[in-house]
């Protein structure tokens, strides 16, 4: 079975060590907060101008003037500050935060990402993303293995525009986890009953299999 | 030496058509709710406009973008827009978009006196097309100019007679940056004290950046996206 976003945000968060800085993009990324390990502290960036993102407020606790890079209305915990947009691109720019995690739309076999823009179709910006993936240490894709017309997401290069070269470390699909090597995409764990022939078949780009490839817990 | 105006209209009373202004705040928040309604007022045109986001069709600079006052954006994100996105794509509207913190960081250089900078963001990619690329320890860098603007419109949470401002939670934002960037820096506060009341400690924006301060009125403070969780 394939995972569900929820299972990915859970596998991805598997991830987090105790201590990290650490940048959560829109969409499943976002879930990744729901599912932080027993005994694990993190540091949620916000790069419209916070350390320390909290949960959605209650109702009728909601703050207009603090929200989160998705502009939803947010809280923060104890310990937190505020910034401006500059200096939150410095933290990250100077490689202070540890991970960052975000979606894409397609990740070549040598780290290119590409998921701000889609020609003549969709034009609404790449917001911070170019800034992270040019900065960060380390950058977990969360991404379903197919778009919706069951075309591989995994390419040998990216036939869209490119949000970043060569920097993406890890993606956790909804059929698989795989690092991102100099020799193409290495197969380390595939998701429940999802063999590994379907995950060769459904990654275009190169696949480096080696040994037993065992099923994720999650 | 005197900066209180006394209201949005005096404020961006002088702002010709053709101007190039720096607007701060991220999505709806923090934006200078007050100006953006003078300048829709006032109904000057052919504005290039330096702003993280465009609004939404009937709020913040979607209400500009509505009254065809817009020539050209220049934005990190404009996703939330459907008149935007019109105009966009029938090439009445020019649109630059550019990397978040190549955005921030713009604004900050023309307030530090700075010409341009060096950021990794968009190398390799379209946004780096024209752009000199150079070399430090290995990595690749983008030369990015400063922005030169003529007008900085901000909101801030509270401001003094001397012009100090003093912003809220995350509507600082992209504020204290553009009111640095600006030839001429406008300040829209939600609460005007007088020059001593605000702790020097806790300034945000030193006066001297800023030419002209007013109270705002009837803060909307609309929410983008409001979330929330239920109680157990």
């Amino acid at each position: 079975m394939a995972l569900t976003k929820e299972q990915i945000a859970k596998r991805i968060a598997r991830e987090l060590r105790d201590g990290y800085y650490v940048n959560l993009g829109i969409g499943i990324p976002t879930l990744v907060a729901n599912y932080i390990p027993e005994g694990i502290n993190v540091v949620l960036q916000s790069e419209n101008g916070l350390l320390g993102m909290g949960p959605f407020p209650f109702e009728g606790e909601e703050d207009p003037d603090l929200i989160n890079a998705g502009k939803q209305t947010i809280t923060t915990v104890p310990g937190s500050a505020f910034f401006d947009s500059a200096l939150s691109f410095g933290m990250i720019r100077a490689g202070k935060v540890d991970l960052t995690v975000l979606g894409a739309m397609e990740v070549s076999e040598n780290g290119d990402i590409a998921n701000w823009k889609i020609p003549d179709k969709m034009v609404k910006g790449m917001g911070g993303a170019m800034d992270l993936v040019a900065s960060a240490k380390n950058i977990i894709v969360a991404m379903m293995h197919s778009n919706p017309k069951g075309e591989s997401k995994l390419l040998p290069e990216c036939t869209l525009p490119l949000t970043g070269v060569r920097c993406v470390k890890k993606i956790v699909s909804d059929l698989a986890v795989l690092d991102v090597t100099d020799k193409g995409f290495k197969l380390l764990e595939r998701a429940p009953g999802v063999s590994v022939e379907e995950i060769r078949s459904k990654t275009a780009g190169k696949l480096i299999i080696e040994g037993e490839i065992p099923e994720m817990n999650v | 030496m005197k900066k209180v105006v006394l209201d949005a209209d005096e404020a961006v009373k002088d702002i010709p058509d053709n101007a190039v202004l720096m607007l701060g705040g991220f999505g709806l928040c923090g934006i200078p709710e007050n100006c953006i309604a003078a300048l829709v007022r006032k109904g000057v045109s052919d504005l290039t406009c330096i702003s993280n986001n465009a609004g939404v069709d009937d709020f913040g600079i979607g209400l500009m973008l509505k009254q065809k006052q817009v020539k050209k954006m220049i934005s990190s994100y404009v996703g939330e827009n459907a008149e935007f996105e019109r105009q966009l794509l029938s090439g009445e509207l020019e649109v630059e978009l550019i990397p978040q913190g190549t955005l921030a960081t713009r604004c900050m250089a023309a307030g530090y006196g700075m010409p341009a900078i060096f950021t990794p963001a968009g190398v390799g990619t379209e946004v780096a097309v024209g752009k000199e690329v150079r070399n430090f320890n290995g990595k690749e860098y983008l030369l990015e100019y400063a922005f030169e603007a003529d007008f900085a419109i901000v909101k801030a949470w509270k401001g003094d007679t001397d012009g100090n401002l003093i912003y809220m939670e995350t509507a600082r934002n992209f504020n204290p940056l553009m009111a640095m960037g600006g030839r001429v820096t406008i300040a829209e506060v939600e609460e005007l004290v007088s020059a001593g009341e605000l702790d020097p400690n806790n300034i945000h924006t030193p006066g001297i950046y800023v030419h002209r301060i007013f109270q705002g009125k009837d803060y909307e403070k609309r929410i983008e996206q409001k979330t929330i969780r239920k109680r157990n």
